[in-house]
């Protein structure tokens, strides 16, 4: 019982670190990315190339992940999705997919379709027993980063200057503008580091998500409930959401397999009709 | 008036050219290659069509006189898209083979066309018992879920093991697997305590390992395909249930020769059955082995890769057969009763079904050389597919 709930605990961090970016890139600066997934594949290649091909260690490899994914979201933002900022929401779509599409491609012709495996330090792997209860290590290890990822994020947007930059660039870009604040420059470094934690997701996902090409659009359903149902304008929302599906559908699937993948739709239902605007919506927007 | 003269003689020309081409094109037996070479079953795609161009460059593209000309399309794993293909590739390129084939929804797909168009299918990859009764026009050189999964019965009760969980993916093959194991498994006095059957797509395992693991069985058994099959195998040691004395035991998918070597560690000790292993020990497949590796940057030659290989073997050996006819009837009659020795042992065409008969073997994981392999250690020779078998 209590494992259970251990390992969805462990899949919903899993699913918020991965998922966060976007509501960072949605909710905050409007913009439909779909393309998510991409710069969470981005990360999780950059460590299976540094793992097996050069030896790094794990470790390296997250930071790693995380800077590359952010350093291809910068540069991406300033060649092309800046000029889509102002455009419809449906063209962003049709964008962002069509980048998913190319981020398939690119990744099965240069690293094969095949699954990637990378092979955990050996103090990350195996299980433990805490009070009677089953632990990954693993798992445990994705529990503790991904919460004090969410603090720090949620300390940075509502504590720090940095942080009310980005909220006044948001809610009046004009008036920011006047005021004084780099709006494009904000914005580019909230959208790099919106990719760099979906890399970083990437990375540490690869473990027990796996790893193939199709990962953007196998995972864009789970972003996208993830976002949906938990609102897009707090850090806590996706992350009480990220949490609930995480344990919902691990659950689901342990107790009543026969219907077990339906349970986290189902989920999403309710929430969306209970909540239309996410758990903790702010209302208006 | 003059010029409506000269369109009617230029179309008269172009006509008979037209007509004239078949003539030529008569030496060349065109075969239609149709593989899922992107989306997540590309693996399957690269290694299939780089097993059948192995076997023409070892074999020469001159067959009883015709030449052999291999047209590869992608259908990427979409049956709708594997049926136009073929439509395609039959009416309009004038293909008189159809080979390929991923996935089981995909070989089905191509069934109505094959028999309409009475032209031959060569099933090369996908495992569903049945996609052989979809037409009298198909036929299949790679295996059947229930042909490999009934030996790994057989084997486990043999082996000291009582109860066990079946553990297989929500489709087609995988309730094959399921079945076949399970029925056999009784039969010899063992026990399925419970099955679980996990989505296709499915991102984590944890809750049905978990699953496995309070069930306390002696072994589990399951049946993924092979990509998602390596992700189970690193979360089964990370859960411990190695440790808690569940034995893994699967069909050869899960540890698939193409991607077993970075499974690493953990995979060592997985008994699977299968009808090939990369490193089965006959002169034919060493010489297949090194011919693979050479003409695809030291890529593994997998199961799926041998299924390629072996269909050029069969419409090579029918042609002969024929003398060279490539006409559906004809080439079907010879097809029926044809035996060789692939790489993976002696094969043979069941002239009743069909479908191919093979040895599965039983093997195990070891380190060899420091790489992983699938080392066999025991054989079930010449195995048929037992739910054909068993309609009769």
């Amino acid at each position: 019982m209590l494992t259970i709930l251990f390992d969805g605990v462990a899949y919903g961090m899993l699913l918020f670190i991965l998922a966060c970016g976007l509501t960072v890139t949605l909710g905050l600066m409007n913009f439909i990315n779909l393309a998510h997934g991409a710069f969470a594949m981005a990360g999780g290649y950059v460590t299976v190339i540094m793992m097996n091909r050069y030896g790094i260690s794990f470790y390296w490899c997250l930071p790693a992940a995380f800077l590359v994914s952010a350093l291809i979201g910068l540069v991406l933002e300033r060649t092309l999705y800046q000029w889509l900022y102002q455009a419809p929401h449906l063209d962003q779509v049709l964008f962002s997919i069509g980048i998913v599409f190319m981020a398939i491609a690119a990744t099965d012709y240069f690293m094969g379709g095949q699954q990637q495996l990378i092979n955990l330090p050996p103090e990350l792997s195996g299980r433990m027993d805490v009070f009677g209860v089953g632990v990954g290590r693993y798992r445990l290890f994705t529990i503790v980063v991904c919460a004090l990822l969410a603090v720090a994020l949620q300390f940075i947007l509502s504590k720090t200057r940095f942080g009310s930059r980005l909220r006044a660039a948001v809610d009046d870009r004009r008036v920011a503008m006047g005021l004084g604040i780099n709006v494009p420059l904000v914005f580019a470094l909230t959208f790099a580091f919106g990719s760099g934690l979906a890399g970083l997701g990437g990375a540490m996902g690869a473990e027990i998500l796996g790893l193939d090409p199709n990962f953007p659009l196998k995972f864009m359903i789970y972003f996208l409930i993830v976002v949906s149902v938990g609102g897009t304008s707090t850090v806590s929302g996706p992350f009480l959401a990220a949490l609930l599906l995480g344990i919902a559908d691990v659950a689901g699937k342990y107790y009543v397999p026969a219907i077990g993948p339906f349970v986290i739709y189902a989920l999403m239902i309710v929430m969306l009709i209970v909540r239309p605007n996410g758990l903790f919506a702010r209302g208006g927007r | 008036m003059l010029k409506r003269r000269t369109l009617v003689a230029a179309a008269g020309a172009a006509l008979g050219c037209l007509a004239a081409f078949p003539v030529a094109a008569q030496e060349v037996v065109k075969v239609g290659l149709i593989l899922p070479m992107t989306g997540p079953f590309a693996s399957t795609g690269r290694q299939v069509s780089a097993g059948a161009k192995t076997f023409i460059q070892t074999h020469g593209d001159t067959v009883a006189g015709k030449k052999i000309e291999l047209i590869i399309r992608d259908d990427a794993g979409v049956a709708d898209q594997t049926r136009r293909i073929a439509q395609e590739l039959v009416v309009n390129d004038g293909a008189k083979v159809l080979a390929g084939f991923g996935l089981t929804p995909l070989a089905m797909s191509v069934a109505p066309v094959a028999t309409q168009a009475k032209v031959p299918a060569i099933v090369m990859a996908a495992g569903t018992a049945s996609i052989t009764k979809a037409s009298p026009f198909i036929t299949r050189t790679s295996g059947t879920l229930p042909q490999y999964s009934l030996p790994v019965g057989t084997w486990a009760a043999q082996n000291g093991i009582k109860n066990v969980v079946t553990l297989v993916s929500d489709y087609g093959p995988g309730i094959d697997a399921e079945k076949w194991f399970t029925k056999e498994f009784k039969a010899k006095g063992g026990e399925v305590t419970e099955a679980v059957r996990v989505p296709l797509q499915n991102p984590d395992f944890a809750p049905f390992l978990q699953r496995v693991r309070d069930a306390k069985p002696d072994a589990v058994f399951v049946f993924l395909p092979s990509g998602v099959g390596s992700l189970f195998m690193k979360q089964f040691s990370e859960r411990g249930l190695a440790d808690a004395g569940i034995k893994l035991i699967a069909t050869g998918d899960v540890t698939d020769d193409d991607i077993l070597n970075s499974m690493g560690k953990p995979s060592i000790g997985t008994i699977t059955g299968h009808f090939y292993a990369t490193a089965h020990d006959s002169p034919e497949n060493k010489a297949y082995v090194e011919a693979f590796k050479k003409a695809n940057d030291n890529m593994r030659p997998n199961f799926m890769s041998v299924g390629g290989y072996d269909g050029m073997a069969l419409i090579y050996a029918a042609l002969e057969k024929t003398k060279g006819d490539a006409s559906g009837p004809a080439f079907m009659e010879a097809v029926k009763g044809l035996s060789w020795t692939s790489p993976r042992g002696p094969v043979s065409i069941d002239p009743e079904t069909r479908d191919i008969i093979q040895n599965i073997y039983m093997r195990e994981v070891k380190e060899v050389n420091g790489e992983l392999q699938n080392v066999e250690f025991q054989t079930f020779e010449a195995l048929k597919d037992p739910e054909k078998a068993e309609a009769k």
